[in-house]
């Protein structure tokens, strides 16, 4: 009931965006289906397909290499290959533009000292739909290695040793085994990494490639034109939901428990030395281009603006910043397992499928959101106020908007699916026969929880409250437009500063967001490696 | 019930307090912090009101006021384009301000018939051009933009920002609908590339020789001469500033403005701030600090603005007709591929 409860709130301004399907549509659709809307579904399906297949092949690869064998940096690389997630996705295409452009040092070099002029020599434009996939690709990845690693480290090596005994070689025993296995993880993570790219608005702005969300904010801001924008946001959450749909309803029948529970470590097989610097090279690249690059240019700029940028005023940003993240991770947290567990205790298909909504957010872009909150407080913020001033003659005025709960509330709404969809991933491994052996043993359901279920799940539920920490730092225009008076954040910061392209200016602001993201993503990859089952637990 | 009202009471006394300090304005701003934030110390030393302040989108914060509604805290509403300030006045989300401070300082076509809101600075959408590869004689209008000469010359940034859909909207003022949907349909035809980057970007690819002119807004090239950051100001000098039109209508021009909020609590510290930012030494500063032009006549340039020549002549366009001509500017984008 609570959880029906909480899954209804969260769903008001999801609710809210998707009544806009039910207004009399506007002249406005036949002039987007004449001209732009074609593209716009074109390069929004073009740009999902590309960084599928970037973040797909990226996080999976590293976290089968680093899960299964043993290659030098192999313990560095569990955690740095995580690394990238830190970054917000424009605040990487900022970076390679001001270093990949024309105008940019790389180019120039180019031009310089073989005296060339521009023209004269091929060079991939950085700012294009393929540019856009590889940025994409190069933050979202670590979705995908993160559940991708977890579910391999928790395969049952048994699986694996039949697969073998069978005769599978190393390739046969990934392809036909562990990677059919981890697909509901590897699904969860793609799709985080996908919903993300749809609502990506600041890179593909900036790299001018016009997508379904780009499309979104030019009907509504451009041709003022606010239902047919909702609808068309309203559209993509559809799209997406039928995309979950579909890939359900394909795994409709397999379960994913495993069968048995024996696990023991991870035979981690020894590599050639060939091989081994290959593994190396494929966990390096990413982590390369992804961070320490993009890093390395942030803080050349910050050491020459520094000075200026970071003040007094700075560190009220970053504990701003800090806190907001922090508070919205845990109560993120909290939901998700409220609504887990309901589903789980009471699976009805009217409670999976309000839970399902309740975690639509994702992949709305931030400022259609803010919108969807913005209405339904406005409107309860003014009913409450009429009807104390009709009853007591006072003014209540504006109790949610312009406050920090109501920033809250929009990052639940955002970013509910992250921690859902952790959750429940790590609940779904917890075959329901553990519970019925618990309850028989004499463990009431408080008791089955906190014994079986914590344990089992520890890794889960960091991994939501890590990715909710780091999206809510990253987050912006949400943010921005919800805000309360002289309230900024980091990433507030940087976006003002970079969006007039004062990248040097920005990168004090943008490096703090990057480093403050480390530091829960060492901490989170710390106790996964601890978690796993059949791990000792270090004293 | 009872605790229900009782928490509501509370919870509004708390609020209340923070927003009934004595003397305070508070504002909703387009502008980003750190182009505003210094006046508005300055503004709170001088009269001892503090100002409050949100930035953000325009059209964001212009849908934050609206659903705010009559409990609005905003008490001030500025943007960065006249296009916003018509669409905010159109929704009846401002009111009319009397002030003879006001109405002499800002010329009549760059603020509100009604007064509802005012220009604080200006703009200028120019020409910039390749020291190297044009000469100055070449260029004149932004019609002949559409020239055969041209093609595969010019950079200019994506539709989907407001500096480009007002100027649009300024030659279906001028022209009507149809030549301005020739206008960009040439301009598209003679595009170096496809449009991406904002309008630093265009400078620098007519710098580097991916274009040979760009048409951009006057106060990039003015920050990016005076940039700290070498590279910046060593693609400003291979390119120079044209004012186009100066033989009929004049350069296009935009602004920032602001309006007073229809349910604004603090009207009279809002009128001042107002008046403030129209005063000599707000009006310098945006001179100086952002190579703006001022709106208040008599009021110096920067140095590196008036090297470009001041005062050239601007388009007296009424800013309000940027505002009604805006969703057909869009619309003309969109048809023209113009992305």
């Amino acid at each position: 009931m609570a959880a029906a409860l909480a899954a209804l709130v969260v769903m008001t301004p999801i609710l809210t965006v998707l009544g806009y399907l039910f207004h009399p549509g506007t002249g406005t659709w036949q002039h987007l289906a004449d001209t732009v809307l074609g593209d716009y579904i074109r390069n929004s399906l073009l740009l999902m397909a590309g960084v599928a297949f970037g973040a797909g092949s990226i996080g999976i690869t590293t976290a089968w290499l680093t899960s299964m064998y043993r290659f030098p940096g192999r313990r560095l690389f569990i955690w740095a290959l995580l690394l990238p997630l830190a970054f917000p996705a424009y605040i990487l295409a900022y970076t390679y533009t001001g270093m990949l452009e024309p105008a940019g040092p790389v180019q120039e070099w180019i031009r310089t000292t073989f005296g060339l002029r521009y023209g004269e020599y091929w060079f991939p434009e950085i700012r294009s739909i393929g540019g856009a996939m590889v940025i994409l690709s190069l933050v979202l990845y670590p979705y995908v290695y993160l559940l991708a690693r977890a579910a391999f480290l928790e395969q049952s090596v048994c699986a694996l040793e039949v697969s073998r005994s069978l005769g599978c070689g190393p390739w046969r025993s990934f392809f036909a085994v562990a990677l059919p296995l981890a697909r509901p993880a590897i699904v969860v993570g793609l799709s985080l990494a996908l919903m993300e790219t749809l609502a990506d608005f600041g890179t593909v702005e900036y790299f001018g490639v016009s997508t379904f969300t780009t499309g979104i904010f030019r009907t509504w801001y451009g041709l003022y034109d606010e239902v047919a924008a909702a609808q068309l946001a309203a559209l993509l959450m559809l799209f997406v939901f039928s995309l979950i749909l579909l890939e359900r309803w394909s795994r409709r029948q397999a379960r994913y428990h495993h069968t048995t529970n024996r696990y023991q470590a991870l035979p981690e097989i020894g590599l050639g030395r060939f091989s081994a610097w290959l593994a190396t090279t494929a966990c390096l690249l990413p982590v390369l281009f992804g961070f320490l690059l993009p890093v390395a240019q942030l803080g050349l700029w910050a050491l020459r603006t520094w000075r200026e940028m970071v003040d007094a005023g700075f560190y009220t940003l970053a504990a701003n910043s800090f806190a907001l993240a922090g508070i919205a991770a845990v109560i993120a947290l909290l939901l998700a397992l409220l609504l887990g567990y309901g589903r789980r205790l009471h699976p009805t298909p009217w409670l999976r499928a309000l839970v399902r909504t309740a975690g639509m957010g994702y992949a709305i872009p931030g400022m259609v959101i803010a919108i969807g909150v913005l209405i339904p407080f406005g409107w309860l913020d003014n009913a409450l106020d009429g009807w104390m001033r009709d009853h007591f003659g006072i003014s209540t005025g504006l109790l949610f908007s312009g406050t920090i709960f109501i920033l809250l509330f929009t990052y639940l709404v955002r970013f509910l699916t992250v921690s859902l969809n952790t959750v429940e991933a790590g609940l779904g491994k917890i075959r329901p026969s553990m519970d019925e052996a618990a309850w028989s043993m004499g463990h009431g359901k408080a008791a089955t929880v906190r014994r079986i279920h914590l344990p089992l799940m520890r890794g889960s539920l960091l991994t939501a409250l890590l990715i909710v920490f780091v999206d809510v730092l990253k987050e912006l225009p949400a943010t921005l437009v919800l805000r309360p008076f002289n309230f900024n954040t980091l990433a507030v910061r940087t976006y003002e500063l970079a969006s007039d392209e004062r990248l040097a200016d920005a990168s004090s602001a943008a490096l703090t967001i990057v480093l403050v993201g480390i530091i829960p993503v060492i901490l989170l990859s710390v106790t996964i490696a601890r978690s796993r089952p059949g791990h000792a637990e270090p004293a | 019930m009872k605790t229900a009202l009782a928490l509501i009471t509370a919870l509004s006394l708390l609020g209340g307090t923070a927003l009934a300090a004595e003397q305070q304005v508070n504002l909703y701003s387009a502008r980003k912090e750190n182009l505003i934030r210094p006046l508005l110390d300055r503004f709170s030393a001088e009269t001892g009101i503090d100002v409050n302040l949100v930035t953000g989108k325009a059209s964001a914060l212009l849908k934050r006021l609206q659903v705010e509604g009559r409990n609005t805290p905003a008490d001030l509403f500025l943007t960065v384009d006249a296009g916003r300030l018509h669409v905010a006045k159109q929704a009846g989300l401002l009111q009319p301000v009397e002030s003879r401070i006001l109405t002499e300082a800002v010329p009549t076509h760059l603020r509100d018939r009604d007064n509802q809101w005012f220009a604080l600075s200006k703009r200028a959408r120019i020409i910039v051009y390749s020291r190297e590869r044009v000469r100055p004689e070449e260029l004149s209008t932004y019609e002949d933009l559409t020239d055969p000469k041209w093609k595969g010359r010019i950079c200019i940034r994506s539709s989907g920002n407001i500096y480009n859909q007002s100027l649009l909207a300024s030659l279906v003022a001028h022209h009507g609908e149809a030549a301005a949907e020739r206008w960009a349909a040439g301009v598209v035809a003679n595009m170096a590339r496809p449009p991406r980057g904002n309008d630093r970007a265009q400078v620098k690819a007519v710098a580097t020789g991916e274009c040979d002119i760009a048409v951009v807004n006057s106060y990039y090239l003015g920050n990016m001469q005076s940039s700290s950051d070498r590279s910046e100001r060593d693609a400003a000098v291979k390119v120079a500033p044209f004012f186009p039109n100066q033989g009929d209508r004049g350069a296009h021009i935009n602004i920032s403005g602001a309006g007073i909020t229809r349910h604004a609590t603090n009207r009279d510290n809002a009128r001042k701030l107002l008046e403030f930012m129209v005063g000599d030494e707000a009006q310098k500063w945006y001179a100086e600090s952002n190579h703006e032009y001022p709106v208040k006549a008599g009021v110096e340039v920067s140095p590196i603005v008036r090297a470009w020549g001041y005062p050239f002549k601007e388009d007296q366009l009424d800013m309000g007709q940027l505002g009604i001509h805006n969703v057909t500017a869009v619309k003309i984008f969109d048809r023209v591929g113009w992305r």
